[in-house]
């Protein structure tokens, strides 16, 4: 049987970008709103969980040539990494610090070293879930 | 800035790179990785001067205040000298291996596990604090583990890896519970404070475990008899390996933690008892055993164990120094510690020559067996005269270092007999008649070394290849620890004086002045009974030689035949048969045995509590009423949980299992908890969408129609579980047993600049957690992706079995 999933592909095309860019923004809204890394990175996930559902997963990696692993190992180095950091500038483990400038379009904006930490959260989730989905569909 | 703290990280640091440059530039690899060690031998050793005149080196910063661990550095006379045996040697090694290691060999693996060693191995001698010195001694296991096994194709290899990890690991666990002992009793974790303290706890209850304890760690690591038998094994690892790791400088971790704690455990009777007569007998087993090895690597190794008993039976007599303060008598005792640090220090440069000469000899013609070789004098001479420093100074004989230290040592086991105090009596004799007698051994496989490897008829048509001398570049490295040999044994005051001072002031920090009162390093003494000794050592020793093959048949005797081995494996089987029963047992594949093993454990533990501590008291006094629409939820969540057990199809029952966790996503949304709402709600997506992809494989559901009885019995688990878990959620509701951390938080926005104050606990407050979990996360995922991908296929194994 051939299921024919036309409606399902073409909503997918539009979706997947406003999925993607949600997980952006709550990524980005995480330190004074809801959001943060770990819900960022699920909602990545969750839409390249559904690319993978709506299209063959050949078909994805085509477009998206990335290994999952290595993206789950980068953001475990960062967040590892900039509690060493920290070590590197004599406070202790894992201390964050923040800063407040003003940019000329954004008007105030804070830069906080937790952003860091918080990618390296939201690279780990997508990475890791991603890894797990693929690896056990690959399976057959 | 050159700290001591960065000499730790400098060779972790150094490993993280070695992948990289190795796929750059394959050939290269060992040249770059030997940059580290020899630029940590050059920083340590611009350190000398400083630290002979009594300077020490601290640098704490703060790990983890709360459980009293400081990742505090250390720098005095006893850990700048292993310091430079780790990089020095270190250095060597790394040049021999270059030459040693075939291109084709995984030298990527071979040079992290060894940066990691020298990180680790660094780590453990220049820590103050026990707990960090205690991580750093494990990960000496590990990576000690990891080089053993680094021809991981053979069984060999993987039996002895094996068994050094199982050993060395068992005793590191057994030192920890020691440190957390010493701990109780100081309230302090670090050494140095230990130390100072010791005068209070020297009658406490915990004092002989936590001495006995902190001792099984540093006898197993430095292959003290009977946890010996792991270092013969060991040698299975490239002979770099084992002049590095189990010659120079990770067997002599258990010595250094020895000579650290002296300080602390020092003045105690059992202390003396205990190390000196250890160190005693694994010298005098260990050279009796050595003398029957054909193997010339296992002879080796049994000739290590010996001197590292000689340097442990040392440290030992050398603790009588502390029993009663200052005075003439404990500087004849602390001699011993003077020895036993010179010794440690000339058995790293002889020892580590003959690894390297026997690595050498058996690249070249491919055996190590002595009965196949012989007569390669002529085809080898630079390896043969640096077998000959190597061996001489072992055996003691002028002009090498081993000379001297072996008359300290005789001089030190004659004074035992003048020991007034701990009743030693006549007892006393034993240990110059036991440390002759293990020099004699020691002399005869000295002489096995060189005469049978290098004189005699030569056999070539029983070797693999033919024989030629080696590279240039293999030589370097033992030619120049042959140098030393003879060098110390010219200048041994230069070594007196800028490093076992300082290391005798560090052994012994509570007599002050005791390196000043060690008397200057002489060849030549006169002729006194330490002489004798030596004397009849080499005249025993030679007739023991020319008559060995008429008292070999010796060994074959009984109970000399006995080998802890058979005791060691045959517990290994036990475990493994034990514990393959046991799982058997409950292990039964039934997912719904395994509910039962994991709720009956809950019922057990919480329920039980519960009933302990005295009831559960209910105060509902303070909670807010609840609303129509919470009702409304409550009653669509249990519906669904009572529907999902009588449903068969897999799918209806995913989806109704998403309901519920849609459901407790709404109840968020009116706790206002939004991150959470998100959060589930996502989750409940993603874990949806996967479980529809695991049950893709399985078969349809099927009915089962399980006995009366059993339905019976999971029923009331399963409903007592839920019922204890709502009584739980019930009584956390209305008691407080501790005050409220909000406060904690107030202010969350002037420390963190960030608003939302659930992600500022998740990224600020508590971001050690937060980072854990990440890690967590990602192994578990490692964990999925390698048993779903990486199933052995059975073709492929190309393991010996």
């Amino acid at each position: 049987m051939k299921i024919n999933d036309v409606i399902l592909q073409t909503i997918t095309k539009v979706v997947v970008f406003i999925i993607l860019t949600f997980g952006v923004e709550l990524f980005f809204a995480g330190h004074n709103s809801p959001g943060g890394g770990f819900i960022g990175g699920l909602v990545l996930s969750s839409a390249f969980v559904l690319l993978f559902l709506v299209h063959d997963i050949e078909t994805v990696q085509q477009g998206i040539p990335v290994d999952f692993k290595k993206v789950a190992a980068t953001g475990v180095l960062f967040a590892v990494g900039t509690g060493v950091f920290a070590v590197l500038f004599g406070s202790a483990f894992l201390t964050q610090t923040f800063l407040t400038v003003n940019l000329p379009v954004y008007g105030e904006t804070e830069l906080a070293t937790v952003l860091l930490f918080e990618l390296g959260v939201a690279l780990t989730v997508v990475g890791t879930v991603v890894t797990i989905i693929l690896s056990i569909s690959e399976d057959v | 800035m050159f700290t001591i703290t960065m000499a730790i990280f400098i060779p972790f640091l150094a490993a993280i790179f070695v992948p990289f440059i190795y796929k750059w530039k394959p050939r290269a690899i060992g040249w770059f990785v030997l940059i580290f060690p020899l630029l940590l031998f050059i920083g340590l050793a611009r350190l000398i001067p400083a630290v002979a005149k009594g300077d020490t080196i601290s640098h704490t910063f703060q790990w983890i205040p709360s459980a009293d661990i400081h990742f505090t550095t250390y720098l005095d006379g006893l850990s700048l000298i292993f310091g430079l045996l780790i990089t020095g040697v270190g250095s060597l090694v790394i040049l021999y291996s270059i030459y040693y290691l075939s291109s084709r060999e995984s030298l990527g693996h071979f040079y992290v596990y060894l940066l990691l060693f020298m990180g680790a191995m660094l780590g453990v001698v220049f820590s103050d604090n026990m707990m960090v010195l205690y991580v750093f001694w494990e990960l000496t296991s590990i990576s000690s583990f990891l080089l053993i096994a680094f021809w991981y194709h053979r069984k060999q290899s993987r039996y002895g890896a094996q068994k050094s990890m199982l050993i060395t690991v068992s005793g590191g666990i057994a030192m920890l519970a020691g440190f957390i002992m010493l701990y109780a009793m100081t309230g302090s974790f670090s050494i140095r404070e230990n130390i100072a303290a010791v005068s209070q706890i020297t009658d406490h209850v915990l004092f002989i475990p936590a001495m006995i304890l902190v001792l099984l760690g540093a006898f197993t690591k430095s292959a003290q008899f009977p946890f010996h038998i792991w270092l013969p094994d060991a040698m299975e690892a490239p002979t770099p390996v084992s002049a590095y790791l189990h010659s120079a400088t990770m067997v002599k971790a258990g010595i250094y933690l020895v000579a650290r704690f002296t300080g602390v455990f020092g003045g105690d009777a059992v202390w003396f008892y205990v190390v000196s007569s250890v160190g005693i007998f694994t010298l005098f087993w260990g050279s009796f055993n050595a003398v029957r090895q054909t193997d010339l690597k296992a002879l080796l190794a049994y000739s290590t164990i010996s001197q590292l008993g000689l340097v442990m039976s040392l440290f030992g007599l050398g603790s009588a120094a502390l029993y009663e303060g200052y005075s003439g008598s404990s500087v004849v005792y602390a001699q011993a510690t003077f020895a036993a640090l010179f010794h440690l220090l000339n058995h790293s440069t002889f020892k580590g020559a003959l690894f390297m000469v026997v690595g050498i000899v058996d690249l070249n013609v491919g055996t190590r067996d002595v009965r196949r070789l012989g007569g390669l004098m002529a085809f080898m001479p630079v390896t043969f005269t640096i077998a000959l420093i190597g061996s001489f100074s072992m055996a003691g004989l002028p002009p090498f270092n081993g000379f001297l230290s072996k008359e300290m040592f005789f001089e030190s086991m004659i004074a035992v007999r003048q020991l007034e105090f701990f009743s030693i009596g006549s007892w006393g004799t034993l240990f110059p008649v036991l440390a002759w007698i293990g020099s004699v051994f020691t002399f005869v496989y000295s002489m096995i070394i060189v005469f049978q490897t290098f004189f005699g008829p030569h056999q070539p048509e029983r070797l693999d290849r033919k024989a030629h001398e080696a590279p240039a570049g293999m030589l370097v490295a033992p030619s120049i620890l042959g140098l030393l040999v003879v060098a110390i044994f010219f200048f041994p005051n230069v070594v007196n004086d800028y490093l076992l001072r300082p290391a005798m002031a560090a052994v012994y920090p509570s007599l002050s002045g005791i390196g000043e009162a060690m008397p200057k390093i002489e060849a030549w003494h006169g002729p006194n009974i330490a002489l004798w000794m030596t004397v009849g050592v080499i005249v025993v020793g030679i007739l023991l030689y020319v008559s060995f093959k008429y008292w070999r048949s010796m060994y074959k005797v009984e109970p000399l035949r006995w080998s802890l081995d058979s005791v060691y494996n045959g517990s290994l089987t036990m475990l493994e048969k034990g514990s393959t029963l046991l799982t058997n047992r409950y292990m039964t594949g039934y997912l719904r045995h395994y509910l039962i093993y994991i709720f009956g454990f809950f019922l057990l533990a919480v329920a039980g509590t519960m009933t302990l501590v005295g009831g559960v008291s209910f105060d509902f006094s303070n909670d807010s009423p609840i609303e129509a629409n919470e009702y409304i939820l409550v009653s669509v969540m249990m519906i669904t949980g009572i529907l999902m057990i009588f449903i068969s199809s897999r799918v209806t029952v995913i989806l109704l299992n998403g309901v519920l966790g849609y459901s407790i996503a709404l109840f968020f949304v009116i706790f206002r908890a939004p991150d959470l709402a998100l959060t589930q709600i996502v989750i409940e997506t993603v874990t949806t969408a996967l479980f529809l992809l695991c049950f893709y494989f399985l078969p349809e559901m099927k009915k089962e129609k399980p006995a009366r009885s059993s339905k019976v019995v999971n029923g009331i688990i399963a409903i007592s579980a839920g019922v204890i878990v709502t009584v739980l959620g019930l009584a956390v509701q209305g008691n407080k047993m501790f005050d409220s951390i909000a406060s904690y938080f107030e202010n969350a926005y002037e420390l963190t600049g960030g608003k939302n104050i659930v992600n500022t606990i998740l990224g600020d407050f508590r971001a050690f957690d937060t980072m854990l979990e990440v890690v967590v996360l990602f192994i578990a995922g490692l964990g999925v992706y390698t048993l779903v991908k990486l199933k052995p296929r059975k073709e492929e194994r190309d393991l010996e079995d």
